[in-house]
């Protein structure tokens, strides 16, 4: 059928960030709600009934530092002060370590600048047995559950006492012990295995649940949409994080967000319970974490969880920011500084000061200077005592395999 | 011991194991209430219940992306990609997380999965039903691949990949799931039910990976084949009378490589069979191998007989496939150099 009516040529739409480099930020457009303003429904509540929450922000922490709202009142003083020191703790090994990477002694290195209190808050929501499917930004999991920062290092120096014996890029930690899944480094592909966690937690009848962990970016993989059928099919345990920090690597999060108002809001198509949370605010990712973490526990079935955060850091040290986002977007982020934020806070309610506070900055950064040593006495990529080139051919297989051994032999170890 | 065909000695090996470990859990698209589109699956979730034997989304990187998560927990999932040629979505999760898990993590997790595929054609099922494409993965470091030619074998290989601690491919030519295949598509299908391969044994006995089964003994030459090409190839060597070896691989990865060499350096010429498509094929692997082991004892260039490097066609079928008459050829020039 033909029809007389013309049509303009059509046009590509590539969405572009509001600011680029030498452009003056404005984040007028994104909308803050007041602090305590979103209630705090039951944990039984049906997705359908709380649907708003994917479009607004869980925040518990106001301008002049008070806890107000639903969700505040679930930490005490004493926890907040551990919460304070877990997000401090990992600044502090986030500045040596990227110190380290400038000054060769080791290839590559990923810092949490700003989104500290992410996994931080989320790692104490958790009970001993649960396990996360971590990003490559989420050591706080591991800081807030006292893993040793040696080992860490050990593992950033790929030296002879790195317990991936070499085989893994810095950063990508692995430990059950500590809840910690084996990172990948490919995008996405942990978050479906998250929700294979907890399917086998409620295939055999256990307590446990699972926590997937997502980038804005990568929820454009197939695999975030695998992870969100099968969790919603299957009703799973499980706690699906995206952790909006509005940039991956160069590409501004309306690239992967698509014409939906809010990444949170993907898991309604599922009927999944999804909400957003300010990322950096530790009581309210803490209380949020809680409540979907009761909700899985529960036999309630998934949460999504989007984490409103920034990347104050470059993406890693091998990105320079500068190239394509304007240096005072940083400053310009409408939802702070996660430690800034808490301590405030505490210093409000009358459990912390200034003094305290530079004490205990001193006391960490001490802290993660010894581990560094004695990390650096064994040794860093390439200087000291490194693994084996024999380890190389270890564990391929829980058994070697003829043809592994032949190959071993002929490379000469 | 019972006369079964491949199925039932795939269903039965399901049954065995599940019955021993209440680890393996067993799902895929169809798998469940139906019991898969070739019923290997059929009557197991009745039997274990819904926890254990249960139908998936059409999304085969979340099958094997569960699985992996699963395994990561402690069961041992064994999962079906309702054919092969459905698998390329999942080799993300197959190659970048399954098969390094173990290595990348230094044993602190393990991916103890098997994931079952109807591998192959004979069946005119087009370029998205035929596809072989074991040289991917036996391509990738931290997979065994294992491809069973017979009832006996199904079961005890399938058993063994269950044990196994490691992930495990497990292609299933899907043209003799019902009888051996010679490769005359035109002639009566003969069934597994009269065949020495059907008698399969009760109960749990797993065949160990990496060791290959001489099918037909010879001294002329050595023909490598699996799946399928192991019934073509014996077909061929009987029409030609050329005395050859038939040695089916059944495991790609570990590769029985002391069987291969003790044959070749008997017969002294080497002919290699598969389906799949020939440049970067397996086949192309086990030429390397057999060059570098047995150069000295070799009498003749060896000779690859594959599928062409075309899509696997539709009506073209019986063009594509190496049928016996092509391997014949290959059988008798390998003879006269």
């Amino acid at each position: 059928m033909t029809d007389d009516k013309t049509y303009q040529p059509l046009a590509l739409n590539v969405p572009e960030p509001g600011c680029r480099p030498g452009d003056t930020p404005d984040f007028s457009y994104f909308e803050v709600p007041r602090a305590g303003a979103v209630a705090r429904p039951a944990v039984d509540v049906d997705p359908d009934d709380m649907r708003e929450m994917a479009f607004s922000i869980v925040r518990v922490l106001n301008k002049e530092g008070e806890a107000v709202g639903d969700w505040a009142g679930a930490l005490t003083p004493e926890e907040l002060r551990e919460g304070l020191r877990d997000m401090m703790l990992l600044r502090a090994f986030d500045a040596r370590m990227q110190n380290a990477q400038r000054q060769g002694k080791t290839s590559f290195y990923m810092q949490h600048l700003g989104e500290e209190a992410v996994s931080c808050a989320f790692s104490r929501a958790l009970q001993d047995g649960d396990m996360n499917f971590p990003t490559y930004r989420q050591a706080g999991l591991l800081i807030a559950r006292d893993y040793p920062l040696v080992t860490m290092m050990n593992q950033i120096y790929s030296n002879a006492d790195d317990p991936l014996h070499g085989r893994q890029l810095p950063i990508m930690y692995s430990s059950k012990e500590h809840g910690f899944f084996s990172i990948s480094g490919n995008l996405g592909t942990q978050f479906v295995q998250a929700v294979g966690w907890a399917m086998a937690s409620a295939i055999s009848g256990d307590t446990k649940i699972a926590a997937g962990w997502i980038g804005d970016g990568s929820t454009a993989e197939s695999d975030f949409h695998a992870a969100m059928v099968f969790a919603s099919t299957y009703n799973a345990p499980v706690v699906l994080n995206i952790v909006n920090n509005q940039w991956a690597i160069s590409t501004f999060q309306g690239i992967a967000r698509g014409g939906v108002g809010t990444f949170a809001a993907r898991g309604h198509g599922f009927g999944i319970a999804s909400i957003r949370v300010d990322g950096n605010d530790y009581l309210a990712v803490n209380a949020v974490a809680k409540w979907a973490a009761e909700r899985a526990r529960l036999g309630l079935g998934p949460t999504l969880i989007e984490h409103v955060t920034y990347r104050a850091g470059g993406h890693s040290t091998s990105d320079d920011p500068s190239a394509y986002r304007s240096a005072d977007e940083g400053a310009a982020w409408p939802l702070g500084d996660p430690i800034d934020r808490l301590k405030r806070h505490l210093i409000r309610i009358g459990e912390w000061s200034d003094e305290r506070h530079s004490q205990a900055e001193a006391e960490l950064m001490d802290q993660v200077i010894t581990a560094q040593k004695e990390a650096e006495k064994i040794g860093t990529l390439g200087g000291g005592k490194g693994p084996s080139p024999r380890d190389m051919f270890e564990g391929v297989f829980e058994k070697m395999p003829p043809h592994l051994i032949r190959q071993r032999q002929e490379a000469g170890y | 011991m019972a006369q079964m065909t491949m199925i039932e000695a795939l269903r039965d090996a399901h049954d065995v194991a599940m019955e021993k470990d209440d680890r393996v859990v067993v799902y895929g698209e169809d798998v469940g209430y139906f019991g898969g589109v070739f019923r290997v699956t059929a009557g197991l979730q009745k039997k274990y219940g819904k926890s254990r034997c249960f139908d998936a989304p059409i999304n085969e990187a979340g099958i094997v992306g569960t699985a992996i998560g699963m395994a990561a927990y402690g069961l041992r999932p064994v999962i079906e990609i309702q054919f092969a040629d459905y698998v390329y979505p999942a080799i993300d999760q197959i190659v970048s997380e399954a098969a390094r898990l173990r290595h990348r993590s230094a044993g602190d997790f393990t991916c103890p999965i098997v994931i079952r595929m109807p591998t192959g054609g004979g069946i005119f099922g087009g370029q998205t039903h035929s596809q072989s494409p074991e040289a991917f993965f036996t391509h990738s470091s931290g997979l065994k691949t294992v491809v069973p030619s017979n009832p006996s074998d199904a079961k005890g290989l399938l058993l063994a990949a269950i044990e196994d601690p490691d992930p495990v491919i497990f292609l299933e030519p899907k043209r003799l799931y019902n009888g051996p295949f010679d490769g005359y598509h035109d002639r009566p299908v003969t069934s597994w039910k009269k065949h020495p391969l059907g008698d399969v044994s009760d109960g749990y006995e797993p065949i160990p990976l990496g060791k290959a089964a001489i099918r037909r003994e010879g001294s002329d030459v050595t023909v490598l084949a699996y799946g399928t090409m192991v019934y073509v190839a014996e077909a061929a060597a009987e029409e030609t009378g050329v005395d050859a070896e038939v040695i089916d691989l059944r495991t790609l990865l570990p590769l029985d490589l002391e069987t291969i060499v003790a044959s070749v350096e008997k017969t002294g010429r080497c002919v290699i069979v598969h389906e799949a498509t020939k440049t970067s094929g397996f086949g192309a692997e086990l030429m390397s191998i057999v060059q570098e082991n047995c150069f000295y004892h070799l009498e003749a260039p060896i000779i690859r007989v594959t599928g062409w490097d075309t899509p696997y066609p539709h009506a073209q079928e019986w063009n594509y496939f190496p049928g016996p008459e092509r391997v014949g050829e290959a059988l008798k020039k390998c003879m006269e150099d």
